[in-house]
């Protein structure tokens, strides 16, 4: 435990670690200092000169990311003096900064529009020519880099150095000629390079999947959890309503770490972060019964229908790690004395490394394990399922064509009387079930996911449901009601 | 006058070992060999030797600084600061060319005092004649057995003004960018590789035979207060002999441009650079101005490294700081904001004012962009850059004017 100290912040007294950066202590108070190059977790190499504070005694302005709290520091951030000396700071950023807001994808984020709001305001001098730099430079897979807007602090650079050890970018040359560049011979293209776009404070490194697609004013943003792996990167869901014609009308825009200490850090990877695209196509929104022909019905009429079927044994239910602790708890439920079947399979298992990435790329397996549930093998389902076995097969979100192929698992398909299919999105022989059942996806809901370490971390609604689809656990509660409706009228 | 390091100029053979050891070469040594490394360390701060690369800081006091081996235990490091590039200086090339072994003595008794087992010279890249000189006579000291406590290495610049300030010639040593350090840790307790290491220029370390020679007290007499010694002046420009001199500490502006023969003939003193472009000038007034450390600072200036620059009345002052901040401009190693940006914003100004495109708020302008930058920067450049337009600007408004007015007019 760092000793407490008393030190002045504008006049107040403050209580703070020792030896704590003045710039964070002066945040845990409540004063946002204007920076750019310090980041908590990439260091303060005190470049940018915006964070300048007056310190008493000294003979000069320090840098509020390079002074650490000492008992007694009597610390001025808002003075003339500093105003002048923040402005002047971020006026000299500017100097050769293009000025292309109206087509920068940063715009209305971006850390040298708001301190021109928040401390500059000043009528500009600058008479001379800008330099001209490259502006299109394709970093890698997911970035883009304009040379022109960077103010070189070396966030990025930091973060491929010492976060990913990838050293992709550097800055190379001297003086104002310098610029930020690709490593000779390298390009962007490591696992978590969308991290460098969110901690660039302007707009040099942009998305490319997010490129001129929306505004960043019409975006609105919900807290959620990345569902790519066990992790759980805390995430932020930002997506686009208001203007649905713009970002080809894809609901969610994209997708931004959240800072959580425990879990992620400030960071997530490229794979999560990238695998929106799918999230709207081929989506599910009406109760259907497929067989014999297709039909819609009400969910009612489904609920009752499916619900008789599950009363006797001989069910089979196949789920994965996407469900949430209130889908396991609710499912626990209703398939009680079913067999449960959601180990994930290699369609659902990929790389991990030492960083953030997870093995196995769903978030919430520890869930079901939590509520004391096992997943049986596919082979012993397929062998089941080849001994007539297996009477009811109830299928949530998992796509059989890709743990057994297309052509085996349409065949052990057909060896069950009666098969359900639920989930957001259409899976390969998702024709060839008995019912489909239109389920919400994780930006349509809200539930929570128990991350490999165990820890329960919540997930909000960013989205309304399309069509008719409702929560797994919803959909699990009005079949539990149907089922045991259906006993007691059978009793009856 | 006396002169310590250019005593024996006039030796054609100085540079060689043999001459060298006849006229007392590596008594000072052989001394500091007989004395504990605290003695060495305390005759250096009796002698008030202030470090000759520029910012004058006292030599002993900079060892004093260094962590004991049996508190922070594993390797230091001296390092000699060859990479002269200040505009202006060029006593350090003078004394590397005539007395290599010299420069190597005080090394070597550097390395002793601080215990050091690794001692590096850092030669500025364009120095090869130079670096070739240094490289025979490291050869002649080791074969003559002098170099058994500290071996010594020689490394060189790729070309950089910065890579002079010794954080970002540690960062260049370690085979990085040549980006400035800012200290805390100073590098004497986090230097090379991050050990304790001790910076000095090559002026500076060439002083200590004398002074294991002749005492610490020797050389203190020699100079003025708090400045021991002698310190050498690379005088160039306006004067009838441009060269180095070797004068006494405290000695008066006059005096060494009369060494120099004086303003070329026909012509009227403009002002003097005293220590290298980055220093601002000194004006006739100040003729009879006692050079050293602090008393220059009377006259708003610096001794910087002895780089003199004498001006005469053809010199405008809108071309004299717009050829500085160019090479300020060209040399910020880009860190920085206000430097980076501001350096070439600064030159860009004075270049339209030099192509009669001025305009009367660029003088207020450019005050305001000094100020801006000095004292808000990473560097001692960067100070340089806000601090070289707003001299020129004070002490000549008139050239200025003048530049705006005649601009206009055509
Ligand atoms: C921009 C800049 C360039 C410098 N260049 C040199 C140089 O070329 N040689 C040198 O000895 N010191 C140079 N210095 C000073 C060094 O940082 C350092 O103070 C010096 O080498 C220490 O040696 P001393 O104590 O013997 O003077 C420079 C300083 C600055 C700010
Ligand atoms: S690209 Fe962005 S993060 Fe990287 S140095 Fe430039 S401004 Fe900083
Ligand atoms: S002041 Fe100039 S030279 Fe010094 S670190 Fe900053 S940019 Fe580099
Ligand atoms: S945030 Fe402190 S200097 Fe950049």
């Amino acid at each position: 435990m760092a000793k407490k100290v008393k030190f002045k912040l504008d006049g107040r007294e403050i209580e703070a670690d020792e030896g704590r950066l003045v710039i964070d202590a002066a945040k845990d108070a409540g004063v946002n200092i204007p920076h750019y190059c310090y980041h908590p977790a990439l260091g303060n190499p005190g470049n940018c000169r915006m964070c300048i504070v007056e310190v008493a005694g000294a003979p000069k302005p320090q840098v509020s990311c390079r002074t650490s709290v000492r008992e007694g520091l009597d610390v001025k951030t808002a003075s003339d003096a500093v105003k002048r000396a923040q402005a002047s700071a971020l006026e000299l950023h500017l100097v050769n900064h293009p000025l292309d807001c109206p087509v920068c994808d940063q715009s209305g984020e971006c850390g040298l529009q708001n301190y021109y709001m928040e401390i500059g305001q000043y009528q500009s001098s600058v008479r001379e020519d800008k330099q001209h730099k490259d502006k299109r430079i394709e970093a890698g897979p997911h970035v883009m880099l304009d040379q022109e807007r960077c103010i070189l602090c070396t966030r990025c650079t930091r973060f491929v150095d010492n976060v990913t050890q990838t050293h992709e970018l550097g800055v190379f040359r001297r003086g104002h000629t310098e610029r930020l560049e690709l490593t000779p011979g390298l390009i962007l293209d490591n696992a978590y390079s969308g991290n460098v776009v969110d901690i660039c404070p302007v707009g040099a490194l942009t998305d490319r999947d997010f490129r001129y697609k929306v505004r960043v004013w019409y975006l609105d943003q919900t807290d959620s959890i990345c569902p790519g792996c066990s992790r759980g990167c805390n995430i932020s869901v930002h997506t686009n309503t208001q203007r649905p014609w713009h970002n080809d009308g894809k609901r969610v825009a994209r997708l931004k770490p959240r800072h959580n200490h425990e879990v992620n850090g400030y960071w997530m990877c490229d794979e999560g972060r990238y695998n929106t695209g799918s999230l709207d196509l081929g989506r599910l929104g009406r109760v259907l019964r497929l067989s014999p022909q297709k039909q819609d019905v009400s969910w009612e009429a489904a609920a009752s229908e499916i619900g008789a079927k599950l009363r006797d044994g001989g069910v089979a239910f196949v789920a994965s790690g996407m469900l949430s602790n209130e889908d396991w708890a609710a499912a626990k439920e209703l398939f009680a004395g079913a067999k449960f079947y959601f180990s994930a399979q290699p369609d659902q298992i990929g790389e991990e490394d030492a960083l953030l990435r997870r093995r196995e790329k769903v978030p919430n397996l520890k869930g079901a394990e939590a509520l004391g549930l096992s997943s049986g093998t596919f082979d012993e389902l397929a062998k089941d399922l080849e001994a007539g076995k297996v009477r009811a097969l109830y299928v949530v979100e998992r796509d059989l064509a890709k743990i057994w192929g297309v052509e085996r698992a349409k065949s052990l398909l057909s060896k069950a009387a009666f098969r359900v299919f639920q989930g957001p999105n259409k899976v390969e022989l998702s024709e060839s079930y008995d019912f489909r059942l239109p389920a919400t996806a994780y930006v349509e809901e809200e539930g929570h996911f128990t991350n490999f370490e165990g820890i329960v971390q919540a997930y909000c609604k960013a989205l309304e449901p399309i069509g008719e689809a409702r929560p797994d656990w919803d959909i699990f509660r009005l079949l539990a009601t149907a089922k045991s409706g259906a006993a007691a009228e059978v009793a009856a | 006058m006396t002169k310590i390091l250019t005593k024996h100029f006039d030796e054609p053979k100085l540079h060689e070992l043999e001459t060298y050891k006849r006229l007392d070469g590596y008594k000072g040594l052989e001394k500091a060999l007989t004395l504990a490394p605290a003695e060495v360390t305390a005759e250096v701060l009796k002698s008030n030797l202030r470090g000759l690369g520029g910012a004058g800081f006292p030599t002993g006091a900079k060892w004093g600084t260094v962590p004991p081996v049996d508190k922070v235990p594993g390797p230091r490091y001296v390092v000699v600061n060859a990479d002269e590039s200040e505009p202006g200086c060029f006593k350090d090339r003078v004394l590397l060319t005539r007395a290599p072994h010299q420069l190597i003595e005080g090394l070597l008794i550097a390395a002793h005092a601080i215990g050091a087992k690794e001692a590096f010279i850092f030669v500025r890249g364009e120095y090869q004649n130079q670096y070739d000189i240094i490289e025979k006579a490291v050869k002649e000291a080791e074969a003559a057995g002098y170099t058994k406590h500290a071996k010594l290495m020689l490394m060189r610049g790729a070309g950089a003004y910065i890579s002079g300030l010794d954080t970002a010639l540690l960062e260049t040593m370690e085979g990085k960018k040549a980006w400035p350090r800012q200290p805390p840790p100073f590098p004497t307790v986090a230097g090379l590789m991050a050990k304790p290491t001790v910076v000095n220029n090559v002026e500076t370390l060439s002083m200590l035979p004398f002074i294991l020679r002749e005492g610490g007290e020797a050389f203190a007499k020699i100079g003025s207060a708090k400045n021991g010694g002698t310190v050498v002046f690379s005088v160039s420009g306006h004067v009838e002999k441009p060269g180095i001199y070797e004068v006494p500490m405290g000695s008066k502006l006059r005096d060494v441009l009369t060494l120099a023969g004086g303003v070329r003939k026909g012509h009227t003193l403009k002002c003097v650079i005293p220590g290298g472009t980055s220093m601002p000038p000194l004006m006739e007034k100040d003729l009879d101005l006692a050079l050293d450390f602090d008393q220059i600072r009377a006259a708003g200036t610096f001794l910087g490294a002895g780089g003199m620059i004498v001006l005469d009345e053809t010199a405008d002052a809108v071309a004299v700081a717009h050829n500085i901040e160019r090479f300020l401009t060209h040399e910020s190693c880009g860190q920085c904001t206000p430097c980076r940006e501001g350096s070439y914003w600064n030159e860009e100004i004075l270049e339209r004012m030099l192509h009669g495109k001025g305009t009367p708020e660029d003088v207020p302008n450019m005050t305001r962009i000094g100020e801006n930058i000095t004292g808000k920067v990473i560097c001692a450049l960067g100070d340089t850059v806000g601090m070289v337009t707003r001299a020129y600007i004070q002490r000549f408004p008139e050239d200025f004017k003048k530049r705006i007015s005649d601009g206009q007019k055509s």
